[in-house]
């Protein structure tokens, strides 16, 4: 009889065991059955926990156009999310632009491939907002308003300034400004990375130009002209590239203070300068797919790149991340990353709404081959 | 005959081909070719001297100074193997269905529709014209109904079959034209072969340098094409090489100049099967 | 050869059937006969058609999907869309008839040589340069002959740097000179099997009769070539008027070309939301390319005509 009742309560405790368990499991079911894509945010620890669980069931990751050496540091960040979660990132087309990045959302939906979260040019982001699907991460409050959608379907990263980097093992004195750029001494020296109809770099260089020659968000016209005028006295030349400058073509290259890092790691003498008299700065923007094949690791990403850990992280690629000013009031950004960064330039730095940038554009487009290459 | 054209005979040994089965093998008269050999000399600057420059560039380390380092470095680059399988695979695919096209409408065309090969000649000039930016755009959209396609790194073999079809049809058409059609197929029917057989075993050794040109013209258009590639999201060898360029340059320039040497040497094997040229076979063998 | 009388002739000896079931008859007779080439027409039609069509169809729309002729208008009145064009047109037409002549001429010399390893060689160099562009070709004549360049570095010794010269490789001039390099073997590659159809019993039979080798070429030679070397050209045409990565990479955009408009607008980073008008240029190609087809046919006919007089 004893034999009996030790089996019974053994099969007692056994079940409801197994009920408690299968109720434990339920919970987390429940929260499975969760549709992801449709969650606008996560709120607290809970929360958090339950985003991280399904992600990391997810187990993959699909980002697009992002480099994996010299651009804000995401090969690091890649790296370190994956150590983190475990869950495997997908670099599709490293070396894409921001419109293949939306050719991607369009044609590849329902594909395994498809991309889940995007970096884009801002402008990408606000018209293809049907694309995006809103989030709000848990330091939203952290991003500037003016960088972020009010309904959190993109939202700005990080950026930096335009740059006058030079190879200070050939060129003795290096230009501290645009006014610099046409002294004859670097006659045959000075690039652009890309095209300014084509890369953001290259159109941010060309608004800086303007600004340093009179002209103003309103008008790019002053900065075609002057460096129509550098390519006529001859110091300009065309088809800049990270690799031109490694080569000795374009030992003064104008790009984007972060992204010249890339060629500081092969050219230790590479010397990067915010130029004295235009300061020019942009910034990135993400944005979570609507159709993400993997909606909570979307979302666990964008989680971990506005943490502290992530944002900082793009400090240590050279890159200034958007939550710079809410973390230096906090004290928590890494005082030894910022210290490496080229001095910002005093003040307030202004941006141009996204209609003069559009105005901005238009005009480079129709202009730049007919004036610059004409001379 | 007079002696110029006598001497012209002699001399024109380039033009002896398998076509003349009883061609006398001709000695090579010490007559200094001056012309030639200066349009090859220039030819061989124009196109040498950037590959060494490039290679000079690729073989330096960050000093500049000579350094096998970039060499060495590029074995560490992962996922070069699947990417060359799947260029592989995309130019058989490719490849066999652009042959299964491309040869019966060719034969036909000369054979029954000559006034055809005009609309053809056109027909596969297009492809060349249309930006391969535009025309993937357009394919993209045009598949996007269609998942099981869209999906498929084989869409692109699709794609590269109308991209190859200009040279290829060109190569078909040159090498039928060389050839006695007419004659080849009525004395192979009047002996009672099919017409399977007919091309399976006359036609097609006959044409044996054509294809062979066609299918290196394929084989180098599919692995090096990269736009298309790229923008439909596979990683072939072209893609992979743009992928894998690290912020050394030299290692870039390097990985680039190898493949060229690489698929160099890989299309001078495959011409090489091509052993019709021996001298003395004769044309109908 | 038995003599097979055709269906025609078959019919009108017995004289029996109308003119309805005859003529019904002819018509399925030319289907049986244009039926073989159908997969190669419907193949085309889906693979080339359908992606053309869609294409067409975008550069009609807005964004949003509404018919517009804003998109053709912009591209037919803005200056730097005809510039582009007109550039575009004149880059092909230079590195079309150049490259043809000068490959036409390399292609007879490699076809000349006695070593079958040598012209084997260079069969597959042209393979692989032909398709050999972009980025990398564009870098390969920077190091080459870059403002720091390797020739240039040669040319320091002595002394005389042809950049202070004229020489510019970013200018028109210099995109169509680093064009040569693929369009060169693209031309070789597609010449070849042509001038290997030159038989030399032609060669013989025109000696026999006494010609000349002035003679051979203006009756024989040049009549059979010309077809072939118009169509290469053509080929060549379309190759240089639609090649893109490597002008961009070169020029980064300081010559107005069309495939770098439309790659701006389809493929960049900074001219978004549109893309129609990337589209509509893309027609604008297909229109040219069109007009010059029917210009090299025209040609071709007369080309042919002027040789047999």
């Amino acid at each position: 009889m004893l034999n009996k009742l030790k089996v019974a309560t053994a099969a007692g405790v056994l079940s409801s065991l197994a009920i408690g368990v299968t109720f434990v499991g339920n919970s987390a079911d429940a929260s499975s059955t969760t549709n992801w894509s449709t969650v606008q945010s996560v709120s607290g620890t809970k929360g958090m926990a339950a985003l991280v669980a399904t992600a990391k069931a997810e187990g993959h990751l699909n980002v697009i156009t992002l480099p994996l050496q010299g651009w804000a540091n995401y090969g690091a960040i890649m790296k370190d999310f994956t150590a983190k979660y475990g869950i495997k990132i997908n670099d599709e087309n490293p070396n894409g632009s921001s419109a293949n990045e939306i050719t991607a959302v369009e044609n590849d939906k329902g594909r395994a491939e498809a991309p889940d979260v995007l970096d884009v040019g801002t402008s990408y982001a606000v018209e293809n907002t049907k694309l995006l699907a809103p989030y709000k991460v848990q330091t939203w409050s952290s991003i500037p308003a003016a960088t972020k959608d009010a309904n959190g379907r993109w939202f700005d990263d990080y950026g930096g300034y335009v740059s006058i980097g030079c190879n200070t093992a050939k060129i003795a004195v290096c230009p501290t400004s645009f006014a610099d750029l046409a002294k004859p001494m670097y006659k045959n020296e000075v690039g652009i990375n890309g095209d300014p109809t084509q890369a953001s770099a290259a159109f941010a260089a060309v608004m800086a130009a303007s600004l340093a020659n009179g002209g103003s968000f309103n008008n790019v016209e002053p900065g075609i002209k002057f460096f129509a005028n550098l390519n006529s006295i001859g110091n300009y030349v065309p088809g800049g590239s990270a690799q031109t400058a490694v080569q000795g073509t374009t030992p003064i290259l104008i790009w984007w203070d972060y992204l010249q890092n890339g060629i500081q790691a092969n050219l230790a003498k590479w010397k990067v300068i915010i130029p004295t008299d235009a300061s020019y700065a942009a910034y990135y923007t993400q944005a979570i797919t609507a159709d993400a094949p993997h909606p909570a690791a979307a979302r666990l990403w964008e989680e971990y790149l506005y943490s502290v850990t992530g944002q900082n992280l793009f400090l240590q690629g050279y890159a200034r991340p958007i939550e710079l000013a809410a973390m230096t009031k906090a004290n928590t950004v890494n005082k030894s990353y910022l210290k490496l960064l080229p001095a910002a330039p005093k003040g307030v730095t202004t941006y141009p709404t996204l209609a003069q940038l559009s105005a901005a554009k238009a005009t480079v487009a129709a202009n730049w081959a007919s004036e610059v290459g004409a001379g | 005959m007079s002696q110029e054209g006598l001497r012209d005979l002699l001399v024109d040994d380039a033009l002896t081909s398998r076509d003349a089965p009883d061609s006398v093998p001709i000695r090579r008269r010490p007559r200094p070719r001056f012309g030639r050999a200066a349009i090859l000399i220039i030819a061989a600057a124009y196109f040498i001297l950037p590959v060494y420059a490039a290679l000079d560039f690729s073989l330096q380390n960050l000093q500049g100074h000579f350094s096998l380092q970039p060499l060495t470095q590029i074995a560490s680059q992962p996922g070069f193997g699947a990417a060359v399988g799947l260029s592989f695979k995309l130019s058989v695919v490719t490849l066999v269905i652009e042959l299964l096209l491309m040869v019966p409408t060719v034969i036909y065309v000369h054979l029954r529709l000559p006034r055809f090969r005009r609309v053809m000649e056109i027909i596969t000039i297009l492809p060349i014209v249309i930006p391969p930016i535009v025309l993937i755009l357009g394919v993209l959209q045009a598949a996007k109904p269609f998942q099981w396609l869209s999906a498929s790194p084989y869409l692109l073999a699709l794609v590269y079959v109308i991209l190859a079809m200009p040279f290829v049809y060109r190569s078909l058409d040159s090498g039928l034209g060389a050839l006695d059609l007419k004659t080849l197929v009525e004395a192979s029917r009047s002996l009672g072969a099919g017409w399977i057989a007919t091309m399976w075993r006359v036609l097609i050794p006959n044409l044996r340098t054509a294809l062979i040109s066609a299918s290196v013209l394929t084989l180098a258009l599919v692995f090096g094409e990269y736009t298309m590639a790229s923008l439909d999201l596979w990683t072939t060898v072209p893609v992979w090489i743009v992928n894998s360029s690290t912020n050394n340059p030299h290692i870039q320039v390097a990985v680039s100049m190898i493949f060229l040497i690489a698929m160099w040497l890989v299309l001078t094997i495959i011409v090489s099967l091509d052993r019709s040229h021996r001298r003395g076979k004769g044309q109908l063998s | 050869m038995a003599f097979t009388p055709s269906l025609d002739t078959a019919l009108s000896l017995r004289g029996v059937e109308g003119r309805a079931t005859s003529a019904r008859n002819s018509l399925l007779r030319r289907l049986k006969t244009v039926l073989p080439v159908f997969p190669f027409v419907v193949y085309v039609a889906l693979g080339l058609g359908v992606p053309t069509w869609i294409i067409t169809n975008l550069a009609f729309r807005t964004r949003s999907g509404q018919l517009t002729m804003h998109n053709i208008r912009t591209i037919t009145s803005g200056g730097q869309y005809l510039f582009g064009f007109e550039t575009s047109l004149k880059l092909a037409l230079v590195t079309s008839l150049i490259p043809g002549v000068v490959g036409t001429f390399l292609a007879y010399a490699i076809a000349q040589s006695d070593h079958e390893y040598f012209k084997r060689v260079l069969a597959a160099a042209a393979g692989v340069l032909a398709n050999f562009g972009g980025v990398n070709l564009a870098f390969m004549f920077i190091a080459a002959l870059g403002p720091a360049g390797l020739a240039d570095a040669w040319l320091a010794h002595i002394h005389l740097n042809p950049w202070n010269h004229g020489f510019d490789l970013y200018k028109f001039s210099g995109v169509a000179f680093v064009y040569m390099y693929f369009q060169v073997p693209l031309m070789v590659l597609v010449i070849t099997p042509a001038l290997n159809g030159l038989r030399p019993q032609w060669r013989e039979a025109a000696s026999n009769l006494g010609a000349s080798k002035r003679q051979y070429w203006r009756h024989v030679g040049l009549p059979v070539l010309m077809p072939p070397v118009l169509g290469s050209m053509l080929l060549l045409f379309g190759s240089g008027f639609s090649a893109y990565a490597t002008a961009e990479a070169m020029t980064g955009g300081t010559i107005a070309l069309t495939p770098i408009q439309i790659g701006a607008f389809l493929s960049g980073n900074v001219l978004s939301g549109e893309e129609n008008i990337g589209y509509a240029l893309g027609f604008g190609m297909i229109v040219i390319l069109l007009v010059t087809v029917a210009g090299y046919t025209l040609l071709q006919r007369r080309t042919t005509r002027w040789l047999r007089a």
